[in-house]
């Protein structure tokens, strides 16, 4: 596994911000993770939590029980070492999307301004492997890397006030989901009828930074009835693993 | 069970603790108290936890009914508060009996209110806290008619704790910052002129965020970052050139060059800060 150059520095009194370069790139976030667990595995006494995003990781410390010098050092010392935790979960989770026009509500205008049919918009969508970078925005909100080029759609000039719970959508590179009502500019292709987060459990998401995560296409009626089965509790969401 | 009766909300009245720690993976904000300081020194009076939930209050005071004696207490903001329509002093211990009431008046100083009760108000604990926040806990705000209960409580002698207050926390201007991670994306000239200027808090201010509005300061080419890590306190640059002061209830990332970083000294007494009021940041 490629170990990349990082830097460190203080971000507030109360967290260690360490950064690697910055670009998109699952080699960064699988060389990012495996050190957060070796972090969180050898320092778990001392820090509070630890927390990633495409090119950096923070780790949350109080300042009573270590100080931001000593946390430095250590946390150098543990770099500088080989690092071997193996940071993939091999999660694949299978997240069924009704790309219905329902939906879909910005489909049509892809479609044109692209000149690919809806078709062949979705297939697009559906045929790649994409990987959970982190969570962020939103509660449950996953930042998903690996859209195909085709579908890199600029986000709306103007924010939609409100955008349904589970809608699918493209933004720039990046596509995810909405996992709560919201306001928000990226362009909607479907919706997801799974609930990606919910306070009432512990942990609130079951995805993970390092999963992987596969789109299922589902029908209106599927749709309707998966969410029949979620209400009534009858449903569970599985990862397969490989 | 001994309860206390809402009988107005005020403007905007919610259960706050020390906040949602270690669920930031989740994409969960923080939350809690907007002034710590305040909200710590309100439970510290009564002898309580520093992880009891209180009620922040801001800018209009709510009424409520007691149903029982206890003691309370009443910090950071000044909104005139009073028990039977007689004022009560703020950062003491105040005694109430049963069937008193506590209204609030003309809003003096300061933004929040924090009112704490002996042992401690009954509310819904979600994800490891009481803290108000919409979609995660959505029942631990104030809604006129409703009935809070309060945690029994040994009756003991009153508490005649004294604290020291700190008189600049709800007067000064000055927000303590540290630099932020691209502080160095701004020109010497825009870095001067953040701490030689005055800002003034706009009308976009809330929990989640107070917008500030002072000299323009646009950063070149500096909008192609990466969506990054944001805490309360952060100071982001919107491509507009106004610097956004994220607070408790922020996102846990953002994609604005972060250029400063109040301290906690400085998001407790930016708390206290509303519509139009001058800031100027210092840096530490």
């Amino acid at each position: 596994m490629k170990k990349f150059a990082v830097t460190y520095k203080p971000f507030g009194e109360t967290a260690l911000l360490i950064e690697w370069p910055s670009k998109i790139d699952e080699e960064i976030l699988f060389d990012i993770l495996s050190f957060q667990k070796e972090i969180e595995s050898t320092l778990f006494e001392k820090i509070d939590e630890t927390f990633n995003t495409y090119n950096s990781l923070a780790v949350f410390f109080n300042p009573e029980i270590i100080s931001y010098e000593k946390l430095l050092e250590s946390v150098k010392q543990l770099r500088k070492g080989e690092q071997i935790a193996d940071p993939h979960s091999g999660n694949v989770w299978e997240i069924p999307v009704c790309y219905d026009p329902f939906f879909g509500i910005d489909l049509e205008a892809i479609s044109k301004t692209k000149k690919i049919p809806i078709d062949e918009l979705t297939e697009l969508h559906l045929g790649n492997t994409y990987t959970v970078y982190f969570t962020g925005f939103l509660p449950g909100f996953l930042y998903l890397g690996g859209l195909s080029e085709k579908l890199f759609i600029p986000r709306k000039e103007t924010l939609r006030s409100k955008i349904l719970k589970g809608a699918v959508a493209i933004g720039g590179y990046q596509t995810g989901i909405y996992p709560q009502e919201s306001p928000g500019g990226w362009n909607i292709i479907g919706n997801c009828p799974i609930p990606l987060f919910d306070a009432s459990k512990n942990p609130p998401t079951r995805i993970h930074a390092g999963d992987k995560v596969k789109f299922v296409s589902i029908s209106k009626e599927e749709y309707d009835l998966l969410k029949e089965k979620i209400n009534s509790g009858d449903f569970v969401l599985n990862a397969l693993s490989i | 069970m001994n309860s206390i009766e809402v009988l107005s909300t005020g403007f905007f009245s919610t259960f706050q603790d020390r906040g949602r720690r270690g669920y930031r993976k989740f994409g969960v904000p923080l939350s809690g108290v907007m002034d710590a300081y305040s909200a710590g020194l309100a439970n510290m009076l009564l002898n309580n936890s520093e992880d009891a939930p209180v009620i922040e209050i801001t800018l209009q005071g709510s009424t409520l009914k007691f149903n029982c004696s206890t003691l309370i207490s009443i910090t950071g903001a000044d909104m005139s508060p009073m028990i039977n329509g007689k004022a009560v002093d703020r950062n003491k211990v105040i005694v109430v009996k049963a069937g008193d009431q506590l209204s609030f008046g003309k809003l003096i100083s300061g933004c929040r209110s924090y009112l704490a009760i002996k042992g401690g108000f009954e509310c819904e604990k979600i994800l490891e806290s009481y803290s108000y926040y919409p979609g995660i806990a959505d029942n631990n705000i104030l809604k006129a008619g409703m009935s809070i209960k309060i945690r029994e409580q040994r009756h003991q002698n009153e508490i005649h704790a004294s604290v020291k207050i700190d008189e600049d926390h709800l007067a000064s201007i000055q927000i303590e910052v540290q630099r932020g991670p691209e502080f160095k994306w701004l020109s010497t000239h825009q870095q001067k002129t953040l701490f030689e200027n005055d800002f003034k808090v706009s009308a976009k201010n809330n929990r989640m965020g107070y917008q500030v509005e002072g000299p323009i300061m646009k950063i070149e080419n500096g909008f192609d970052m990466l969506t990054a890590i944001t805490i309360p306190g952060t100071v982001q640059l919107t491509p507009l050139g106004n610097p956004i002061v994220l607070m408790r209830d922020c996102q846990t990332t953002g994609g604005y060059p972060r250029i400063l970083q109040l301290t906690e000294k400085g998001i407790n007494r930016l708390a206290q800060k509303k519509t139009n009021d001058p800031i100027r940041f210092q840096l530490i």
